[in-house]
């Protein structure tokens, strides 16, 4: 009685996600010549030719088809809607079949493995990472592999633990919050440990923390930015994804890395319950998302020949699923909470392109390495054929 | 250790009625997957603290469970019996501790990718016990109740709208003392039938004046308790207590006393409800927004009453970061209407999606009021669906067409 799902087999729903968004897009994006494109074959040559670097946003920490790419959702993506998608090919049904817990999972896109580490420990993935795959074959120094990320919890996501790899050949990873928590702190002794509470499964928990040494050095020699100015622009920002955007572009413009990963994290705000401060996020990951690929577009260095890949890191729990509590968490396992969507645009990629067949998160690792030419080698996921 | 091995003594320390009703059904426990005996023992520890319609369904659960032959039994369970169990969980002393293994087996599901099939197992065990459930007709259909948007003024977000196909919009809703009308109706629903624990009235700020037979929680009268609660979770933070696992567990094992609760039955069943409520609801703690549709969701699931009103106040509003930088994190709350609205709305489409979990649902009926304001939206077997109503109505007689 609740809704036409519930009778419905896994596979049968994420089926009917698929084509309700398939459908949906249609409409809204009129990507017309979608329908021509379903179940074509690989372009060779065609997507990678013009890609030398790649920009992921890990549009995190989860959101569901209702409030993004379902019809009622779409209010809340209005960028994403009316300016990316006609430039993208849009993957509709990517399945994350691993742990859903961010760490966890944002470090299995990174290692195409679906990782099975503690979601809360601060560990580095059992696997190797993309950006080791990338630096280690390409020969790339170590500034041209980034993470930025504003959750204390990801700060090992950039170098794996595997003995192949690992050590030296990772990526740099800044957690702008920290920086922003040392540059605060640096001047007195007032103490702005609450700015950097940002697990929202548990509203009080503040991961351990070392010294600002660190964060303070980042600043400096890899972001030339003066404590002055760094905190004086963060004030003028709403929220900690704001920050990573502005590192960010800090980094592009120092460094042009040819690999950046940034994650967004305000959406997990949702674990607190607020539906408003959960729609509030995901707006605001729309805005972000819109406003990294007009950054794309006016650097000379990234202009022309950079790949943007844009996808939530998994969904949320349905509203139907009596185990759950609806958008608040991502714990049942349910199809909804499993499937998600990915976005990809950049030179030779083709527009307005929708592909409807089911992926896995897994893929991506495997994609990027077809685009940049390396070999990640131990992931378990598949090059999506549509996008190398 | 194995299901098979367990002994009555190992229940000592369980409270009185748990242990006499784990020793009673000592036998059955013996034959259950090791998967799926902690899991039940973690409904069976808690026991003297659970509500009536809790009790009953756990007994129902024993006696079914007991009735099957052994085949059937193991056709029931094989589920939780062919998932592989990992040497360090069988050694949990999952017998005290039921609460912690379901954390770590959860843990131990992910990481094994056998979480699917545990939510198979679970979903198709359910659903086989809700089917050999005796289906008791009710005293009176259930009747759900929300009223949102207190402190608003006029709003341009569109209320109900994941409600409105399944019922009536009421556009002129006489607003005149709505929220004690409402209280009045549920009154004297909890006079009509004066059953344990069968009337709620939860509220997000300070409730309106006490009525007899209403089971009350306020997020206002918790306001000491959640103070002493915050004050426990930031000296377990400073302490290094290990993550947030570590401090779940550590919230999971609070007594009400140690928070400032006390009383004896019915009061202390009521108390822990109470506490558990804070301590596993995520930001219930925080956000009276939150706290009042997690209460409302777990009250339908555990008390499974007849009658509950839920009613929204404004929660805090939640500082953009530039405001932590500029006044730290000492200062005073400052309340977020509008966000309240919205959470609200999604509050009361889940309080009434919980309720139709329950059994009765198709004679049920829900109603949602905008507070102060002529919007409501009412469901009801004795309604249309995904109409419109513009006539003049007040609320006692919108109560009377869907009761």
């Amino acid at each position: 009685m609740l809704t036409k799902r519930g009778a419905a087999t896994p596979r049968e729903l994420a089926q009917a996600i698929s084509w309700e968004r398939r459908d949906f897009l249609r409409t809204v994006t009129g990507a017309g010549a979608a329908a021509a494109l379903f179940g074509l074959g690989p372009v060779p040559a065609l997507a990678s030719a013009g890609v030398r670097k790649v920009v992921v946003v890990t549009f995190g920490g989860g959101a569901r088809d209702e409030e993004t790419f379902m019809p009622e959702g779409q209010e809340n993506i209005p960028h994403l809607l009316g300016e990316l998608i006609p430039q993208a090919t849009f993957f509709t049904q990517v399945v994350n079949r691993g742990i859903l817990g961010h760490y966890v999972a944002t470090a299995s896109l990174a290692t195409g493995v679906y990782e099975t580490f503690n979601n809360f420990a601060a560990v580095a993935p059992e696997n190797p990472t993309v950006f080791e795959y990338f630096r280690k074959d390409l020969k790339r120094p170590a500034t041209d592999a980034w993470v930025v990320a504003p959750s204390n919890g990801f700060n090992r996501i950039g170098e794996s633990g595997h003995r192949s790899y690992g050590a030296g050949l990772g990526a740099g990873v800044i957690l702008p919050k920290r920086l922003l928590t040392a540059a605060l702190s640096s001047g007195g002794q007032v103490e702005y440990q609450h700015l950097l509470r940002d697990n929202y499964e548990t509203p009080l928990y503040t991961p351990e923390l070392s010294g600002s040494e660190f964060e303070l050095r980042q600043l400096g020699e890899i972001l030339k930015l003066s404590v002055a100015d760094f905190t004086a622009h963060a004030r003028s920002l709403a929220s900690p994804d704001e920050l990573s955007v502005y590192v960010a572009h800090q980094l592009m413009r120092q460094f042009a890395p040819s690999l950046l990963w940034i994650t967004l994290h305000d959406i997990d705000i949702a674990h607190s319950g607020t539906y408003s401060l959960y729609i509030d996020g995901i707006q605001r990951s729309d805005r972000l998302s819109a406003e990294i690929w007009k950054t794309i577009q006016s650097e000379p260095e990234y202009a022309g020949k950079t790949a943007m890949f844009i996808l939530p890191d998994f969904g949320r729990d349905s509203d139907t699923d009596s185990g759950g509590n609806g958008f608040q968490h991502h714990r049942t396992g349910d199809p909804l909470s499993r499937t998600t969507w990915m976005m990809v645009m950049g030179p030779g990629i083709r527009q307005n392109v929708v592909v409807d067949r089911p992926v896995e998160s897994t893929d991506l690792v495997p994609t990027l390495g077809a685009l940049l030419g390396f070999s990640p080698r131990l992931s378990s996921g598949k090059a999506l054929a549509e996008v190398t | 250790m194995l299901p098979t091995e367990l002994q009555p003594a190992q229940f000592q320390s369980y409270p009185p009625e748990a242990r006499q009703l784990a020793v009673a059904h000592i036998a059955l426990l013996q034959q259950l997957p090791p998967a799926f005996v902690p899991l039940l023992l973690k409904e069976i520890i808690v026991y003297d603290w659970k509500f009536p319609a809790e009790r009953q369904d756990l007994d129902r659960q024993l006696a079914y469970l007991g009735t099957l032959a052994p085949e059937q039994r193991e056709r029931l369970l094989g589920g939780f019996a062919g998932l592989k169990v990992s040497p360090e969980l069988q050694n949990h002393d999952w017998v005290n501790q039921p609460g912690r293994f379901g954390e770590d087996l959860a843990a131990h599901l992910w990481a094994t990718h056998q979480i699917d099939a545990f939510r198979g197992a679970a979903l198709d065990y359910v659903q086989k016990v809700d089917a050999a459930r005796p289906k008791d007709p009710l005293p009176v259909p259930r009747l759900g109740i929300v009223v949102v948007g207190q402190g608003i003024g006029d709003t341009r977000y569109t209320l109900f709208r994941k409600m409105r196909k399944q019922g009536v919009y009421f556009s002129r809703v006489n607003p005149d003392n709505g929220v004690r009308v409402l209280l009045d109706a549920v009154a004297a629903r909890a006079a009509a039938h004066p059953i344990p624990y069968a009337h709620w009235y939860i509220d997000g700020g300070t409730p309106e004046d006490a009525r007899q037979g209403l089971t009350t929680v306020s997020y206002g009268a918790l306001a000491s308790v959640r103070a002493a609660l915050l004050n426990k979770m930031e000296k377990a933070i400073q302490s290094g207590i290990g993550g947030p696992e570590a401090l779940r567990t550590m919230l999971a094992e609070l007594r009400p006393d140690e928070l400032g609760l006390s009383g004896a039955a019915p009061e202390a069943v009521l108390n822990r409800f109470r506490i558990s409520v804070l301590t596993e609801g995520s930001g219930t703690q925080i956000f009276s927004t939150t706290f009042v549709q997690w209460t409302a969701r777990e009250a339908w699931r555990r008390a499974q009453p007849l009658t509950l009103l839920a009613r929204y106040a404004p929660r805090q509003r939640q500082r953009p970061m530039n405001e932590l930088i500029a006044n730290r994190g000492d200062q005073q709350p400052i309340p977020d209407p509008e966000g309240s609205l919205v959470d609200a709305d999604m509050g009361a489409y889940y309080t009434w999606l919980n309720q139709q979990r329950l059994p009765g649902a198709e004679q049920s009926s829900f109603l949602v009021w905008f507070e102060g304001h002529r919007d409501g939206l009412a469901i009801s077997p004795a309604l249309p669906r995904g109409s419109e109503s513009a006539s003049e109505i007040d609320l006692k007689a919108l109560i009377g067409q869907i009761t």
